[in-house]
């Protein structure tokens, strides 16, 4: 989550569901919260008990916005614009937190002359290489400090010279290669100086002025044009989220994959991010960007990483060309002000989980024996490297890429292509079976005789029948106990790779083979129950971490360099400090106060809210009575309040750090955002993103609207799949007029397989349907309730038709834009079938974090599509028709 | 001639309280004893205002309760596919789409010409836009979305327990009504009996089934499935009394803020079912849900009933009598 990430600091979110009851006023925007996290929309319900106000942004009227105070239709894709817009109402009106602005976030800091805008450049940022589609941020930095200190201008000289090996060689392309801004997960992009700043914010160069130059057009009239937002409705959402900031009152935003999914999703979330700053919101109760996650520990999944290009608590994976030993692996982070600063540390804690006692000083802390990246080796290029035969063996644990996965083709043709695919699963899913009836077998582009891939499948334990933790949407770890044990053959994930890694290395047992010691070096040794399943207790214990008694440690700030503790996820310290599983707490709020800091437990250190220390105001007092949360107290020497102090618990608020000061030292009375090199949030983000160091909109790869803003109708530095299996539809098209987007129900869980598989769950939504408006129904002939057929480039699928208000046909400038509504959740298994949503979306990706754009165009027309080789005959007339190129798919044939 | 007891409880079956009106200890009625025998009376009061239409309700009351699924059908009814109450759907989410000027517009309590004006009952519309205004994205001319949990309202004089000739429908120490499947026949008396449309025969078995109120779980101290499902606090579980003073509080919260369409359902111990054990609020007409606007208890009438079947009766004898006299004269 690079956008909080480079903004703040970490890449979670910023606050906690429960603190959202305090919010004054609540904007949620690229989330369906009420349908997809209906457990933790109790708290917008209770904040609007309270009396707050709730506003919905969104292309479709939904159950969410059916209970807000205000619904605003939004057109798919176009989030940049609108939020653009009330950046640019709050700083053309004064309407800024000034003092926090000033205080806590780098408005004043002065920015490279060399700088160039996209208002400059017609949409395109200084640094730019048209050849590579990459950024070179060199002109983005902070200009050096007049007082520049003898360290700072070694640093300034050091890194003169890495720019110019970057600006010839290939390392920084390198980095984009492998997705770094990735790792901004718990520690901001280092810069190597706070930088020249003018707390005045007049100077033309500095971060202030340069913003509001940047979204000095995106007004009103031009959010109308771009998002089909009148302006009368912009400017109730403009008065209620500036009538309710500001000293005495708070918002808070709620976001989801609606933002996430986006070819520029990063930008999306800078955007929300760069608001809530101007306006004071983050770090203060009823404030804070919510990022709701979309499964039940997807933030999990990005603490301890089931990503290529992170390790645990967002270590960067060491680059085969960059980093050959633990001094360059770490040398980019090491020392920098704030706790990113102590990066050695956790790497070697990590390695000592890893290795244990094999890992030693001598030897680097067995740093060899990490794997390396040599590139992109994300999912989707895994995907197309499957169908180019680069790829042979695929593991897929709880995920249905054939039915859960843009562009649902890609997916399977890939693994039709492979030597092995294990599928372990709750149930046979679509991608377990896709081989004898999927689609293409229907159109005959595979025969099921033809497939090579010797398919797994291989049954999984439930939640209930395992026990383990899960970590959720605002980072709070909470264990689960096994309820049951599991029917028949399924199993644990725990104890499945637990048996995988014993089998792997009782066949290399007595090799010499060097490739294979950190396959036999690793520390595999866990306590295992009657069954053979190990115990989660003793994993989450590694995880926390020990020292050199051996004891479980309380707080990342133990952890050493010295490889004397191991640590397997050091954000994660301290979940089992004193030796108490504290994810197991289940104190509820009405027995202890109402941030109950005893239910679970939360990185960092059972933090709630992050950045809690610019709650109060410079001087360490409560902003308001009203809005008080944490402070300095000055007879105790020490921050205090409901929360544990996102800060040094003793710094106080008028300490300057010394010159030359490291690490947490070097973090001042007045740096609340305390994992960030310079202790400031970032309006402007001077490095750590590649496609920009402000958001600027621009349209989705496939659109019927022409930029307003710029002649640089797509991001820029997009990253498009080349291949000819993901045509791309070209903008404009009259073919495909109308947008389309994807989303979820209720009542179904993503790819359909815990939920069409279960009768209570299907009979409330028992078939596949799209939504579209009355205006669209009467220009295609569509008729409520029937079928209609969907077409992109991609393929064509079926649905029957809702007709209904809930869809609103935009007025853009002089024109309509219809949007096609489609829940992605079925497949061709389950005990209803239906054709497959993401069938229909292409990939394009966001740059930052290879995520694809869920915005899409496409054609829609009454009736059945055709079935057998008549379905791809039908897509290929729709191909020919609009123009697609397929020598070149990737531009669609018309971009310009 | 019926003696002066067989008048006497005759006269009291039908009289007001016993079988319609107001009857302020339900159970004390069904034989548990004062108030200080027996526990309060236990209900639902369903906040329809602050329902998101998750329908965690349905499910959690299938899981516990083991009800079967009611078939896999789209219905094109908005959001809503298991459409109504029924044997097999306890609880049943409904949803209604209405365009938000058919709301705002609507004449103030204009006085009826001949008959009540329609109720728009939020129909999904399938004609073509009305005009390019059908397009604007103005909040003037949106739509709303009301959401609603319905279940069996466990009424004051319960119809179904009345007419069941078996016992299999009895009321429970909570002053709910429950049905017992081992005792039901499956006579489908029930059925029609229930002014609400509630109970009803489970096809494939015959017995008839519905809302128990989790009766097992108020045993052992615990709330409803469903209840404790709802995330939203939009199903409230507790005692009668209680609940009706906290929806009393809630309407006048929300026509404090202006939410003037807000009314409560089923909250009136003098109406025709003598109140539900489980109530609502509505932020329209009950019709719009699909709730009958002034549900009367179908033995309401049973008094008159048997006074007219006595009456005719009477004649009859009497007028043997007088054909008797007439002959002897």
């Amino acid at each position: 989550m690079p956008g909080l990430g480079t903004s703040f600091g970490r890449g979670g979110a910023t606050t906690f569901l429960q603190d959202l009851a305090n919010a004054d006023c609540i904007l949620i925007e690229g989330s369906n919260m009420a349908e997809a996290h209906p457990v933790g929309f109790q708290w917008v319900m209770e904040a609007k008990r309270r009396g707050a106000t709730v506003i919905h942004v969104d292309p479709r009227f939904t159950r969410t916005s059916a209970v807000s105070d205000l619904h605003v239709p939004i057109r798919a894709g176009s989030d940049i614009a609108f939020l653009g817009g009330l950046v640019n109402h709050v700083l053309s009106n004064d309407l800024d937190f000034r003092e926090y602005v000033v205080a806590y976030t780098n408005a004043a800091n002065i920015i490279d002359e060399d700088f160039r805008d996209t208002e400059d450049l017609d949409g395109l940022f200084s640094g730019f290489d048209p050849e590579t589609g990459q950024y070179d941020p060199a002109t983005w930095r902070y200009d050096p400090p007049d007082d520049a200190g003898a360290a700072d201008r070694q640093e300034d000289a050091e890194l003169e010279a890495s720019e110019d090996s970057t600006r010839s060689g290939e390392a920084h392309k390198e980095s984009h290669e492998a997705a770094e801004s990735e790792s901004h997960g718990s520690g901001g992009a280092p810069v190597s100086w706070k930088g020249r700043r003018d707390e005045t914010l007049q100077d033309p160069r500095c971060v202030f002025q340069i913003l509001k130059r940047h979204f000095a057009r995106y007004t009103p009239e031009m959010v109308q044009e771009v998002c089909g937002i009148e302006p009368a409705q912009f400017r109730q959402v403009a008065d209620a989220l500036t009538r309710n900031s500001g000293r005495e009152r708070t918002t808070a935003f709620c976001y989801a994959v609606g933002w996430t999914h986006h070819s520029v999703g990063a930008q999306m979330i800078r955007t929300s991010a760069i608001l809530q700053l101007l306006l004071g919101n983050i770090g203060r109760p009823g404030g804070g960007i919510l990022a709701l996650r979309g499964h039940a520990s997807i933030q999990g999944s990005t603490d301890i990483p089931t990503l290529f290009n992170i390790l645990p608590g967002y270590l960067p994976m060491p680059n085969a060309a960059q980093h050959q030993t633990l001094d360059e692996w770490v040398a980019d982070d090491e020392g920098k002000a704030g706790f990113w600063g102590n990066i050695r540390s956790y790497a070697v804690s990590l390695l000592k989980s890893y290795w244990g006692d094999a890992a030693t000083a001598d030897n680097d802390f067995c740093f060899d024996y990490l794997p390396r990246i040599t590139g992109d080796h994300s999912t989707y290029t895994t995907v197309k490297a499957m169908i180019e035969g680069g790829c042979k063996g695929y593991f897929l644990v709880g995920e249905n890429p054939a039915v859960g996965s843009a562009n649902g083709k890609m997916q399977r043709l890939g693994m039709a292509n492979l030597d092995w695919l294990v599928v372990r699963d709750l149930q046979m899913i679509e991608s377990a079976t896709f081989w004898k009836d999927g689609p293409e077998i229907e159109t005959g582009e595979l025969v099921t005789e033809e497939i090579a891939t010797e398919v797994f499948f291989l049954p999984a334990a439930s939640h209930v029948e395992k026990a383990g933790s899960f970590t959720q949407t605002q980072r709070m770890l909470q264990w689960r106990d096994k309820a049951v044990e599991p029917p028949g053959e399924c199993r644990s994930e725990l104890q499945f790779y637990y048996d995988l890694g014993n089998r792997i290395r009782e066949k290399l047992a007595g090799s010499t083979d060097e490739m294979d010691r950190p396959l036999l070096d690793l520390a595999w040794d866990y306590p295992v129950d009657e069954h053979g399943d190990p115990d989660g207790q003793a994993v989450l214990r590694e995880i926390n971490g020990t020292g050199p008694d051996g004891v479980a440690l309380s707080a990342y700030t133990e952890l050493k360099q010295d490889g004397s503790t191991a640590c397997g996820c050091w954000i994660y310290c301290g979940v089992y400090a004193d030796e108490v599983n504290r994810a197991r707490r289940r104190r509820p709020h009405w027995e202890q106060d109402w941030v109950a800091a005893e239910w679970g437990w939360v990185w960092p250190a059972n933090r709630r809210q992050l950045y809690n220390r610019a709650s109060a105001a410079p001087d360490g007092t409560p902003w308001s009575e009203r809005k008080a949360y944490m402070s300095w107290d000055a007879e105790q020497q020490t921050w205090v309040g409901p929360d544990v102090p996102d800060f040094v618990p003793d710094r106080a608020p008028d300490f300057v750090p010394e010159e030359g000061a490291q690490g947490p030292d070097a973090i001042g009375g007045q740096d609340p955002f305390v994992m960030q090199t310079d202790g400031k949030a970032w309006l402007f983000a001077p490095l750590g993103l590649a496609d920009g160091p402000m958001p600027t909109h621009y349209e989705p790869p496939e659109s019927p609207v022409h930029n307003p803003l710029h002649a640089q109708q797509n991001n820029p530095s997009r990253r498009k799949l080349d291949h000819r299996t993901n045509p791309i539809n070209p903008s404009w098209s009259e073919v495909f007029p109308y947008v389309f987007t994807t989303y979820r129900l209720t009542e179904h869980h993503t790819a359909g397989g815990m939920s069409r598989t279960l009768p209570y769950l299907t009979e409330l939504q028992p078939e596949p349907f799209c939504e579209v408006s009355p205006r669209l129904a009467a220009e295609r002939g569509l008729t409520h309730g029937e079928w209609v057929t969907i077409v992109t480039a991609r393929t064509a699928i079926e649905a029957r038709v809702l007709v209904t208000d809930r869809l609103r046909s935009l007025r853009l400038g002089d024109r309509f834009v219809e949007q096609v509504g489609i829940p992605y959740h079925w497949g061709r298994n389950g005990i209803t079938q239906g054709d497959s949503a993401n069938d229909l979306v292409n990939v394009t990706m966001d740059p930052n974090v290879y995520i694809q754009d869920k915005v899409g165009t496409c054609d829609i027309r009454p009736g059945r599509r055709p079935r057998g080789p008549a379905l791809t005959a039908y897509v290929d007339d729709y191909r020919r028709r609009a123009g697609v190129d397929m020598e070149h798919p990737e531009d669609g044939g018309a971009d310009r | 001639m019926s003696s002066p007891l067989g008048m006497s409880l005759l006269s009291d079956l039908f009289s007001e309280g016993r079988l319609w009106g107001r009857l302020d200890d339900v159970q004390h009625d069904a034989g548990y004893g004062t108030s200080e025998e027996h526990p309060p009376r236990m209900g639902f009061f369903t906040d329809t205002s602050v329902c998101i239409g998750c329908k965690a309700c349905e499910v959690a009351c299938k899981e516990w309760n083991e009800v079967p699924d009611d078939g896999y059908l789209l219905t094109g009814m908005s959001y809503d596919n298991t459409q109504e109450l029924g044997a097999s759907t306890w609880r049943h989410v409904a949803f209604v789409e209405q365009p938000f000027e058919t709301v705002a517009a609507r004449p103030p309590q204009e006085p009826p010409v001949d008959v009540a004006p329609a109720v728009d009952l939020g129909m999904p519309s399938l004609g073509v836009p009305a005009g390019e205004d059908q397009a604007t994205s103005s909040g003037e001319s949106g739509v709303r979305w009301l959401m609603s949990s319905d279940v069996c309202k466990h009424c004051t004089h319960a119809a179904c327990l009345d007419v069941c000739p078996t016992g299999a429908l009895f009321r429970t120490e909570f002053g709910t009504v429950v049905v017992q499947p081992d005792v039901c026949n499956g006579c489908g008396y029930c059925v029609p009996a229930c002014p609400y449309g509630v109970i009803d025969v489970r096809k494939g078995d015959g017995r008839a089934f519905k809302c128990t109120l989790c009766y097992d779980r108020l045993k052992e101290g615990q709330q409803p499935a469903c209840a404790q499902a709802c995330p939203t606090e939009s199903i409230q579980f507790g005692e009668l009394d209680e609940l009706r003073e906290r929806a009393d509080r809630r309407l006048a919260e929300l026509h404090d803020k202006g939410v003037d369409v807000a009314r409560l359902y089923g909250r009136d111990p003098e109406d025709g079912v003598g109140g539900d054990g489980a109530f609502f609020l509505l932020l329209d007409e009950p019709e719009v849900y699909g709730l009958p606007p002034d549900p009367v208890v179908t033995t309401r009438d049973l008094g008159t009933i048997w006074k007219h079947v006595g009456a005719g009766a009477a004649t009859l004898v009497g007028l043997g009598v007088v054909s008797f006299l007439g002959r002897r004269r």
